[in-house]
């Protein structure tokens, strides 16, 4: 083995790296020992040396002296430059001059734009009798996700609408922290070694023997706060691997077994797993005996989900089912890494309680080299908690909840829901959507499913502010209101997902941008005088806080502390104290100050995450037992309490998508859409939406590609580089082929997340962001159990050449000019009632369908009771 | 003592950072490199021991216009695409050194540029 962990550390050069200090100069620069998180950036956030002269940012460098990442940097971290100057990014708030979509301004001052703001939701919506519950509030991912704009929609706001426009089932990471959450009480995540401050050198760390790469791309996604790369120094130390996705990946084709499932079928195959774990008895029985409950149940549920029949649903074999799940369960330490694929299903809440119970089984829980329990570091725990806690009461009681949209389904989930929101939007039920602010977010590029869809119902807003550190599409099609976004290379910040807490120093300037901290404190000074000149009057006083309390109540004058009452309830509760671990840690030496944190390195890992076996010690449970966070203290194999109050069935069976049961049953219906269109996968140059801008990322990846198998490419005669269409019954989009020999011939895989910051930003360009995006072909308001997982990810297509003559109407022009591909829109309908989009037919007829959505199962049943949403208790 | 670059390049991901840093370090241009990715794959195998077996294989090469960081190796720093290496498979040094680094267990690369000191 070469890799070799206390050599490299011998091998730094400490002076040359400036061991202890946080800020030096060095050959005419300034350099700042800091962190990055975003914007740009990801889910991670790597320690670096930035490079500034004038407080401009030349150059960033990764801090080999940080345990995070070693020095490690991405492609995106190296290239900041380009994307922190980019010569077009907004540099003031701007108030729209023309008419939407005109991509006209006038530059304004802050106390304008802020005072427009205030003025229009009191004249608009308090003087009109209306609540703030008529303000939606749409977010990112990776920014801000967890604190700030859920915060800004709370404190500043006074809505309980806060989430991600046009997100059907909440399909991204939520599902999995529910699912999991659950059955076991916390959040399992892969133990490489991160925990410690001392990595691979710590004396208990071991690396897992067996690592489950499952509907993942780690080394490109570093999705959920987790570096990717770390995987790749356990291989290095003799993790073998099992890969289960769709298409092959470079670690896929490293792995001992990789299971190219068909897209959507997980969950069979991980009741395959649970059937040959039980049934051959590999399960770890001390570790049940001791900390699970319901084994015998789950044995006999799974006993019918034999490897034949996942073998069947997977299209996969039985005996490489059989082989892999012995590897795993055999394992003295597995570790399984669980990707957006697990999210972006109709059986997803399911699925992830499923597999956090092929952990459990297997007693590969919380122990070195497997999944461990992690929360966020210190407690600090801002987030959606603490936002609605500012909410008041009775405007939170008008939350956009599942019930709404699924009757049966119970609200658990800290975001409003979003088939809620998108009813609320298109019908006006409950009540109407009067604002939208959307903030680090370019939703009709990006994350809208249905994109075209949510661009109709955005039209109709009557007041829209966008906050993002460049001019988006979004922006330009909605916003009234611009207001510019510092960059991370610009702003003080903080971060707690898992460990270490870290701090971001703004090293560099951009004109009049504020960061999203400075925003909600203006906004907040604006909107809510006295809460915030009594908490937050200072960038010093909210950063404090964020550490003392995360953002909870501490009454001085009483000495009274006081929580949220729950990510998804209103109000307070009275607790015995809210400060944070990290308070009570440094409150004695007086050195708990942002401040502090960034002279000491920026950087403090916690003991929480690092402790393993927290379930034998006490650690988990409020009242110290040992045990886990969970109504009976054990692993919940089968989560009747839980689940039952969510209203979802406690025990897991598979489920298809509607696209997906046509695809297999209806002949016609494959004969039109022969492909299974995957989606979505992460590239080493672009986090989602961002970084197009920069002329780096582009040269290594200039356009949006679309993988086309061998056979399918020798059918329809492309070649490399040949532009596709891609279509279904919902609208078009294309991308340039590439041809992958290792791609299963049903299957072609699409990126997403592009747009064209070059092209012309006026309607029906809107910077070419409808041209290529695959959301033009996905769907709203197909959900599963819990309201949770919208098959975005595994959707049916037709694939055709770009041809001069079938370049028109183009995505843009359709969408922003004529109407949109579908018409006759229903709330709660995942698909129009007019005839489907043909490119062979005019478009926008009229037509009702024959076939009601609903009856798509011929049986009249809705969709609640396709997918068994039970009545919660 | 001539300087090298070893690659463990069986754990070479293809990230791309040894030539985005490389490309920053030496103010390079559109389309041009001090480091670059190649690719072998992936195929899979169909003969012999391999067959059924996957490959898929990359290995950055050094270009002309690598000058083994001469001068940030002089201030004490490492290489900016062995400092950058996500995959944690680069290394620098002097090549006898790196030679015996080598340990067979995994397909490996010394390169040298055209430098010495």
């Amino acid at each position: 083995m070469l890799f070799n962990y206390q050599e490299f550390l011998d091998g730094i050069n400490r002076d040359a790296y400036h061991e202890g200090e946080w800020q030096w100069e060095e050959d005419g620069y300034t350099v700042t020992r800091t962190y990055t998180y975003s914007a740009p950036g990801c889910h991670d956030s790597c320690g670096v040396l930035m490079y500034t002269k004038n407080g401009k940012l030349e150059r960033v460098e990764g801090d080999p002296l940080d345990p995070c990442a070693n020095g490690r940097l991405c492609m995106r971290c190296l290239n900041l430059p380009e994307g922190v100057n980019y010569e077009q990014r907004p540099k003031h708030p701007m108030k729209r001059a023309g008419k939407r979509g005109e991509n006209k301004w006038t530059e304004i001052s802050w106390e304008e734009a802020l005072e427009t703001i205030a003025t229009w939701i009191r004249v608009n919506i308090d003087e009109a009798g209306l609540g703030r519950e008529s303000i939606f509030v749409n977010h990112g991912t990776g920014r801000n996700i967890s604190s700030w704009v859920p915060f800004l929609g709370g404190a500043c706001l006074g809505t309980p609408n806060i989430g991600a426009i046009g997100f059907s089932g909440y399909s991204c990471y939520l599902p999995r922290t529910c699912g999991t959450a659950a059955g076991i009480g916390d959040f399992p995540i892969v133990d490489a070694s991160e925990t410690h401050e001392d990595r691979y050198n710590n004396p208990e760390w071991l690396p897992p023997e067996v690592i489950v790469i499952w509907g993942c791309e780690p080394l490109k996604s570093n999705a959920d706060g987790f570096l990717g790369h770390w995987l790749n120094v356990c291989l290095q130390m003799g993790s073998k691997l099992v890969v289960i996705d769709p298409q092959l990946t470079w670690l896929g084709a490293k792995a001992d077994f990789w299971l190219p499932l068909r897209p959507g079928t997980d969950l069979a195959l991980a009741l395959a797993w649970l059937n040959v774990i039980t049934t051959e008895e590999l399960e770890d029985k001390e570790f049940i005996e001791l900390w699970c409950a319901y084994y015998d149940e789950l044995k006999e549920h799974v006993a019918q989900f034999t490897p034949e029949w996942a073998a069947e649903i997977c299209q996969i074999d039985a005996e490489l089912i059989r082989k892999s799940a012995r590897f795993y369960a055999k394992a003295s330490r597995g570790a399984i890494q669980w990707g957006l694929a697990f999210d972006t299903q109709v059986d997803s809440i399911q699925l992830c309680q499923t597999v956090s119970n092929l952990m459990s089984v297997c007693g590969n829980i919380d122990k070195p080299g497997t999944n461990i329990l992690v929360r966020n570091g210190f407690e600090i725990n801002p987030g959606y908690a603490t936002a609605q806690l500012y909410c008041p009461e009775e405007t939170f009681a008008k939350k956009l909840t599942v019930d709404l949209v699924h009757p049966n389904c119970v609200q658990f989930i800290g975001m409003a829901d979003c088939d809620a929101v998108n009813r609320a939007f298109e019908s006006g039920r409950p009540y109407p959507i009067k604002m939208f602010w959307s903030q680090g977010s370019n939703g009709i590029t990006c994350s809208a499913t249905a994109s075209g869809r949510v661009f109709k119902m955005l039209q109709n807003i009557e007041f829209c502010v966008v906050a993002d550190p460049y001019l988006t599409p979004t922006a330009v099609a909605f916003a009234d209101i611009f207001l510019p976004l510092k960059t991370t290379a610009e702003r003080d910040s903080m971060r707690v997902w898992w460990t270490p807490l870290r701090a971001m120093k703004g090293v560099s300037e951009w004109y009049d941008a504020k960061s999203d901290e400075e925003l909600v404190i203006a906004l907040g000074l604006k909107l809510n005088p006295e809460l915030f000149q009594k908490r937050w009057p200072t960038m010093d006083a909210l950063k404090q806080d964020y550490l003392d309390t995360g953002f909870n109540i501490y009454d001085e004058q009483t000495g009274k502390s006081y929580r949220s009452a729950g990510r998804s309830k209103a109000g307070r509760i009275e607790v015995a104290d809210a400060h944070t671990n990290y308070y009570h840690k440094h409150k004695d030496n007086g050195d708990g100050t942002y401040d502090n944190l960034v002279q000491r390195g920026g950087y403090e890992y916690d003991d929480f995450c690092a402790t393993y076996r927290k379930y034998e010690k006490g650690m988990l449970r409020p009242d110290g037992s040992p045990g886990f966070a969970t109504p009976t203290g054990r692993i919940e194999l089968v989560p009747f309490i839980t689940f039952g109050a969510w209203g979802i069935e406690p025990y897991a069976t598979h489920r298809e998508s509607i696209s997906a049961t046509r695809w297999l049953n209806d002949a016609e219906y494959k004969a039109k859409y022969p492909f299974i269109c995957i989606n979505g996968t992460r590239s080493y140059e672009f986090f989602h939406s961002e970084n197009r801008q920069q002329k780096t990322m582009r040269e290594f990846h200039p356009w949006p590609l679309v993988k086309v198998s061998s056979q399918t490419a020798k059918e329809y005669g492309i070649s490399d580089g040949d532009w596709l269409w891609l279509e279904n019954s919902e609208g078009r989009c294309r991308q340039k082929a590439v041809i992958d020999p290792t791609l299963n011939p049903n299957y072609v895989h699409a990126e997403h997340g592009w747009w064209f910051p070059e092209a012309k930003p006026e309607f029906p360009h809107l910077f070419d962001s409808f041209e290529c995006n695959i959301n033009n072909l996905t769907h709203s308001y197909e959900t599963g159990p819990g309201g949770i997982g919208n098959p975005l990810k595994s959707i049916c297509c037709r694939i055709y050449k770009c041809t001069k003559e079938n370049m028109s109407p183009t995505p843009g022009e359709v969408i922003t000019k004529l109407n949109g591909y579908r018409n006759n829109f229903i709330a709660c309908e995942p698909f129009a009632r007019d005839l489907a989009y043909d490119s062979t037919c005019n478009i926008n007829k009229d037509v009702i369908k024959d076939t009601p959505l609903a009856d798509v199962f011929g049986d009249g049943s809705s969709l609640d009771t396709i997918y068994g949403n039970k009545k919660g208790e | 003592m001539t300087k090298g670059i070893l690659i463990n390049y069986e754990f070479c991901t293809g990230c791309h950072s040894c030539e985005v840093a490389c490309k920053k370090e030496l103010g390079l241009d559109f389309g041009e490199f001090g480091i670059k990715l190649e690719q072998v794959g992936p195929y899979k195998y169909q003969t012999g021991d391999l067959s059924e077996k996957w490959e898929w294989t990359y290995l950055p090469v050094l270009t002309k216009a690598c000058t083994m960081c001469e001068d940030r190796v002089k201030t004490g720093k490492m290489p900016a695409c062995v400092q950058h290496c996500q995959a944690w498979c680069m290394y620098f040094g002097d090549v006898e050194d790196l030679a015996r680094k080598i340990d067979g267990s995994s397909r490996c690369a010394l390169m040298t540029g055209a430098v010495t000191s």
